[in-house]
């Protein structure tokens, strides 16, 4: 369901920035259901890519086939991101936050002698603060869902209403942060991350339960639609066209 | 000076020193493996080992005890989780300490710009309100001349060594790649030597859509090692090895096991599977 949803969130024609893992697989859905002509762009070069089968990561050959562009490295974020050309910056995390700020970098509170090394920034730091908008995908527990992010990697309303204005960061940031339980967007007037919808099956009160704060609900909390069979279809072949090993 | 072609063994022998700063590049494809294997296998120390995207070649490096330093963007092993050497040495300092400068890929990939540009510093909208400005020292504010806007700078990147991966070479070591380039036509220019490992050398280059091309006056030295790449893929010529890269996460979570990996290793010509 989570899948399926944050594919829904990404209207079609719209430039994409995806990043690899749940991402990638909910943009490559949302190309074979509802959204044919989103234009995929991958940080390792590939403008434009339309993927017959999912990639395994980021740089995979196929990208490369069946994109309209290949570029070198330096130019997909000088040329294509940092100008604000992409609509849409999709982006997995270990940890966001009240404000919808990520962390991929290190858990606990010491950089230097951390509980758990996390990959890091990667194209996460300038996709968060280039792109048009950006949507969030991320399974929702205590352990992910925190008051305070360790560490930084991504800003998404700092520390409130006005931060992203006053250090030049020129998207609007996170409207949409999809779980396994639902739907979060940000308040507009506080920029708190709100519970605004809930897949079928589940209710506030687990969203609740899995977030590190003291969640609102939006007053009309919506449920999201069933799958239908044509997206399950979809997913499932999708799943089905990872290469072999 | 024309570039010399020569075997593997005897390119990292003569090009990497203990001590230097050296980047094997490789954005998922292409990555020079085999040449981080022979520096492996040559036993080089206290390194600054840099790349945008540290993979299972990095984890290896690490592990081995070649690094003193890592400077990076994304660790992690692609497609899988994570680099269990890397973290090794981070959280637990094995098998020795490794020092880390953590950048974000727009702002490492501005570094390499910068030094292949042969400029102090890259300018670029990046990093403003993270947390990694605090902990890395070559990231720093820059007012617009011209504007005012505040903005972001990093300083070149100085390497002794660049290492990357092409499809191939000619005879008089022009080298041609294709497929995603990712970085590596600026790290070897911003690198004071560099090495190239090949899957062919050919009697000419036939002209390739999108090809990225390095003249011969610009790479130190060409070696042939086919495969090279291998576990990551060289674009028409082999793809990518992913069970490899799911053993690599058993291989590396132990210590025992990633020591019997890298003495046979060590011992052999091949890398072991």
């Amino acid at each position: 369901m989570m899948t399926v949803a944050a594919a829904r969130a990404l209207p079609d024609g719209a430039a994409c920035f995806v990043g690899i893992g749940l991402p990638s697989k909910a943009a490559n859905l949302a190309r074979r259901t509802h959204a044919p002509d989103l234009v995929l762009i991958y940080e390792a070069g590939a403008i434009g890519a339309k993927p017959g089968r999912l990639p395994m990561s980021i740089g995979d050959g196929v990208l490369a086939e069946t994109a309209d562009s290949v570029v070198s490295v330096p130019e997909v974020f000088n040329y294509w991101l940092q100008p604000g050309r992409i609509a849409i910056g999709f982006l997995g995390a270990a940890q966001i936050d009240r404000f919808a700020n990520i962390n991929t970098t290190v858990i606990g509170p010491d950089y230097d002698h951390p509980k758990v090394r996390l990959p890091g920034a990667g194209g996460a730091p300038e996709i968060a603060a280039s792109c048009g908008e950006v949507v969030v995908i991320v399974r929702q527990t205590t352990r992910s869902f925190v008051e305070k992010v360790d560490f930084v990697t991504s800003v998404g309303y700092g520390s409130g209403p006005g931060d992203r204005e006053r250090l030049g960061l020129r998207g609007r940031g996170p409207v949409r942060v999809i779980t396994d339980l639902g739907v979060l967007e940000p308040d507009p007037e506080t920029c708190e991350l709100t519970l605004t919808a809930v897949h079928p099956g589940v209710d506030a009160e687990q969203a609740r339960a899995e977030t590190g704060w003291e969640l609102t609900v939006a007053g009309e909390l919506r449920t999201s639609p069933e799958p239908t069979t044509e997206e399950l279809e979809a997913l499932r072949e999708l799943e089905a066209s990872v290469l072999p090993a | 000076m024309r570039t010399r072609i020569v075997p593997l063994r005897t390119a990292i022998a003569e090009l990497v020193h203990d001590g230097d700063t050296v980047a094997l590049e490789g954005f998922t494809h292409l990555i020079p493996m085999a040449a981080g294997h022979e520096v492996m296998r040559q036993g080089r120390r206290d390194l600054t080992l840099v790349r945008m995207t540290p993979d299972i070649v990095y984890d290896q490096l690490i592990g081995a005890g070649c690094a003193r330093k890592l400077v990076f963007s994304w660790g992690g092993n692609p497609g899988v989780g994570s680099l269990h050497r890397f973290r090794d040495a981070i959280q637990n300092a094995w098998p020795e300490p490794l020092e880390i400068e953590e950048h974000s890929h727009a702002g490492l990939a501005n570094r390499y710009v910068a030094a292949a540009s042969g400029l102090p510093f890259a300018v670029m909208r990046g990093y403003r309100g993270t947390d990694l400005p605090e902990h890395t020292a070559t990231i720093a504010p820059i007012t617009c001349p011209f504007t005012g806007e505040q903005l972001t700078a990093v300083p070149a990147l100085e390497l002794d060594v660049a290492i990357v991966h092409a499809q191939r070479a000619d005879r008089e070591g022009n080298v041609q790649m294709w497929g995603l380039t990712g970085v590596q036509k600026e790290a070897v220019l911003a690198a004071k030597r560099s090495l190239v490992t090949v899957e062919e050398i050919v009697d000419e280059l036939e002209p390739r859509p999108n090809a990225v091309v390095l003249p011969n006056w610009v790479v130190t030295l060409v070696a042939e090692v086919p495969n090279g790449a291998h576990p990551s893929y060289a674009h028409d010529y082999y793809e990518r090895d992913n069970a490899y890269y799911r053993e690599w996460d058993a291989i590396s979570n132990d210590r025992n096991v990633f020591s019997a990996w890298l003495a046979e290793l060590r011992e052999g010509a091949r890398a072991p599977a």
